[in-house]
């Protein structure tokens, strides 16, 4: 409460500087200049008579006092949302009134998710996949995304948006097969858990480095751009990740360049065990849009619905404005980081059960369409005996299945096997051979 | 003395670059030379050293159709002329690239092309690279400029981890092999700590990215056109001391020359040369010494891709020779010779080769080893041979003296 009342104040002060400024200069508005590519030299024409700065690396007024520009100056940029915590509309022209099955949809897709986590998250527990990360909390932000979204339009991900994949349509077999690196897993079994990709879903594959799609996001949409079949990029990434060299160098490049990309941070509080005031001082991700030159908005992700509407406008007008847009989402990290953590040791379990409890972005889903009468506690308790099973078959059918082919080790390092790939496998197939018995080559595919 | 000097210089400079408000500055710097009456007009001591390399162009080829004279920026600008002709999706990008690029690798291409097609970045080379990598992964032909080899660095991390397993890591469902990075590369003598860097070795060590470096013009245009069309991530190192003093006919049509295959412009008894760039240059020039004067028969290799590179060659080379020596600008410890060497050295089962170190301090050759019943290759490499001076070490007597040399293997 006292961080809500400092905030509104800052803002206060902040607001109290613009009207200060622009009270000086009586009635001259800031302009505002558009920067476009490929401008040409010697447009810009001087007008020495008049007492304005002629510097080519920025428009605007003199001022003749001295004064630093407080960075909360537009602090507290606003959370957007359409429902409260208990899931009623606040606005209804903001409601994007979808129809049932639509959100019934969502609705089974975020607790699918949460089913699935939790059973991988207990099979690393058990020895059967060597590691997970769960996406408890942020199921909202993935489901509101994907919704608003083409299937054609291409998604980078960082590493906790399997929502959105499973939105799309990716079958549990396949994330249960990249889990567990199996014959069957479209990786070929050599990335760690949860790295997962998807051609036919336009889904590129996750690799573990930070904030490196964010620059690849930006090249991508300026391919699809020059395409001109209305696609979107979209890159997902952490508040975290966004600390990142490359996350400055993909917003930078994506409105220099005019992208069409929607950059979608999910600020969850955490990043491993750091929070957020030690990862940065300003206000958050979105307010760092605006110093780049991007569209920028900050939405409630726990709320399905806001995290849509702001996703479907960004998509609507990145296409026809050819520029990016930012979209910080903020939810609440509910699970530990990955099976490699235990966050009870940096925060208070009284804060988790916050979150689960007061603000999860299934409940208040749950909230909205019970109040409408699309369903009720035998249709949760139906679906969750059904969701558990779906989960378990897939489970089970991928515990059974063999691993890939070892031949797998070394193809697709180049598009084709070089000479010198090829004798490292004869030599490992040789070694193999000679010591068939230190090596459980039962377990792989022949 | 010195300030005079420096004023002397940079007025020569200004004058040059500000035609119409430069009068103050020069004025001051003639001014200033008036008052040191010992400056003459061409003082000794302030000359600049000119590299001294002698660039041997290769004999004209007509395989490939009507040639043009050109340097090897312009054999570049050649390449990526036919490329952006070819392929639609071409696309070329970096620091400085529409006006026509630092070396003038680029000129003419924007307007020819678009300035959708060829177009500046952010001062970014993280973001350069990712940027082509993303551009590559979505289908296109992303061609990226890092002005110098030596900034390279912040890019390591899109290159090693991303590019370079991007279709390993995806199961060969995405891949960014239609990307192509340019860069100037090498010693061009004045270019100190940052601007002469050969950062080959560093890539070497990646699997799942290409290395190419030219010797010239037209083998340039023909390993450019094959790292844009190879799909695999290729680096391509432009030497920049050649960009101007390399002229050469090259084609003006697209041709290709094969990466991984190294050619041996020299063939040779005695010792097998291996280098690339520049260096191959340089070893020219050191053949023909070692002939004239000690009458040694020097094999020589143009290596020209680093990675993935063509042992057999080299292997065949030093089964027939016996002896090896590697010549590169890179610094000695893990520059690119060790890998040579050591691969040599296995494949020809040796057992007991010296190396000798430290007999000049550029230079690492080494003698052979005593016994002449064991069939041993001598391996050396050298760290560096500076372009204004090249010698071979008082050793090299004991070498063209010794008795055996191996058979074939």
């Amino acid at each position: 409460m006292a961080a809500v009342r400092s905030v509104k104040k800052l803002y206060g002060v902040g607001l109290r500087a613009i009207r200060q400024n622009t009270a000086l200069r009586g009635t001259t508005l800031l302009q505002q200049r558009s920067f476009r590519v490929g401008r040409a030299l010697g447009q810009q024409t001087f007008d020495t008579s008049a007492e304005k700065p002629q510097f080519p690396g920025a428009s605007a007024e003199f001022i003749d006092h001295l004064e630093f520009i407080q960075p909360n100056v537009i602090s507290g940029i606003p959370v957007y949302r359409v429902m409260d915590r208990q899931g009623q509309i606040i606005n209804p022209s903001e409601d994007p009134q979808l129809p049932k099955e639509t959100v019934l949809n969502f609705y089974q897709k975020m607790t699918l998710l949460n089913t699935m986590d939790r059973i991988l998250y207990e099979s690393q527990r058990q020895g059967r996949i060597s590691f997970y990360m769960t996406n408890y909390g942020e199921e909202g932000t993935h489901i509101g995304s994907a919704a608003a979204l083409d299937p054609a339009d291409l998604v980078f991900g960082q590493y906790r948006e399997a929502g959105v994949l499973m939105y799309r349509g990716f079958p549990l077999d396949m994330f249960m097969a990249q889990c567990y690196a199996n014959a069957d897993d479209l990786g070929k079994g050599r990335q760690m858990p949860v790295h997962y990709g998807s051609k036919d879903l336009n889904f590129v594959t996750i690799s573990s480095p930070l904030a490196t799609q964010i620059p690849q996001a930006a090249g991508a949409a300026y391919a699809v751009k020059r395409e001109n079949t209305n696609r979107v990029v979209i890159c997902y990434f952490g508040e975290g990740a966004a600390s990142e060299g490359d996350a400055h160098a993909g917003f930078n490049f994506s409105t220099t360049l005019e992208c069409p990309l929607i950059f979608f941070c999910r600020n969850n509080g955490y990043a491993i065990s750091t929070p957020t005031n030690e990862q940065y001082r300003g206000d958050g991700i979105a307010a760092r849009g605006p110093g780049y030159g991007l569209m920028s908005i900050r939405v409630d992700g726990n709320d399905v619905f806001a995290v849509y509407n702001a996703t479907k406008e960004a998509r609507r007008r990145a296409v026809a404005e050819n520029q990016p847009f930012l979209i910080e989402a903020m939810t609440y990290r509910i699970g530990h980081h990955s099976t490699s953590d235990d966050s009870s040791a940096y925060r208070s379990v009284d804060e988790v059960n916050y979150w689960d409890k007061q603000d999860h972005p299934i409940s208040r889903l749950r909230h909205y369409m019970t109040a409408r009468g699309w369903w009720d506690e035998d249709e949760e308790r139906a679906w969750r005996k059904q969701s558990r099973k779906l989960v378990m078959v897939a489970f089970e059918k991928a515990e059974r299945r063999l691993k890939p082919h070892p031949d797998l080790m070394f193809t697709d390092v180049y598009d084709e096997m070089t000479p010198e790939i090829v004798k490292q496998k004869e030599a490992m197939w040789r070694h193999v051979q000679q010591y068939k018995e230190h090596y459980p080559l039962d377990l792989y595919e022949k | 003395m010195a300030a005079s000097r420096l004023f002397w210089r940079t007025s020569g400079v200004k004058s040059s670059l500000t035609g119409l408000t430069g009068g103050v500055h020069s004025s001051l710097g003639l001014t200033l030379l008036k008052l040191y009456p010992d400056c003459t007009a061409k003082p000794k001591t302030q000359r600049r050293h000119a590299a001294h390399f002698t660039f041997h162009p290769d004999p004209v080829t007509t395989q490939y159709g009507p040639t043009q004279k050109m340097n090897l920026f312009q054999s570049v600008t050649s390449a990526l002329d036919n490329t952006l002709a070819s392929d639609p999706t071409a696309v070329i990008f970096g620091e400085d690239v529409a006006f026509g690029g630092v070396f003038r690798c680029t000129v003419g291409l924007r307007d020819k092309y678009g300035k959708d097609r060829v177009f500046n970045t952010p001062l970014c080379e993280q973001g350069i690279v990712g940027f082509g990598i993303g551009a590559a992964v979505a289908g296109a032909t992303a061609i990226a400029e890092i002005q110098f080899a030596d900034y390279i660095y912040p890019a390591f991390d899109q290159i090693v981890n991303e590019a370079a397993k991007y279709r390993y890591r995806s199961g060969n469902m995405f891949d960014c092999g239609k990307l192509t990075i340019r860069s100037p590369w090498g010693c061009v003598g004045h270019g100190s700590l940052y601007h002469s860097q050969s950062p080959e070795a560093f890539f070497a060590h990646c699997p799942g990215i290409k290395i190419v470096v030219p010797r010239g013009p037209v083998q340039a245009k023909g390993l450019l056109l094959s790292c844009i069309d190879d799909q695999n991530p290729c680096i391509f190192f432009e030497p920049k001391i050649l960009y101007r003093a390399a002229v050469e006919q090259v084609p003006t049509e697209a041709y290709h020359i094969p990466l991984s295959q190294a050619e041996v412009l020299q063939e040779g008894s005695d010792l097998t040369l291996v280098a690339w760039g520049t260096q191959v240059h340089v070893m020219r020039e050191v053949a023909a010494m070692a002939q004239e004067k000690l009458g040694v028969s020097c094999e020589l290799i143009d290596l020209q891709t680093i990675l993935p590179w063509d042992k057999e060659t080299v292997c065949k080379s030093v089964v027939k020779t016996g002896r090896l020596l590697v010549s590169h600008e890179a610094p000695v410890t893990g520059g690119f010779a060790a890998e040579i060497s050591s691969t040599v050295q296995v494949r020809s089962r040796s057992h007991e080769s010296e190396i000798d170190q430290g007999l000049l301090p550029e230079c690492v050759l080494c003698r052979r080893s005593v016994s002449s019943t064991w069939r041993l290759p001598s391996v050396g490499f050298v760290g560096m041979i500076r372009p204004s001076r090249t010698s071979l070490s008082p050793s090299t007597s004991q070498i063209s003296g010794s008795a055996s040399r191996p058979s074939s293997a």
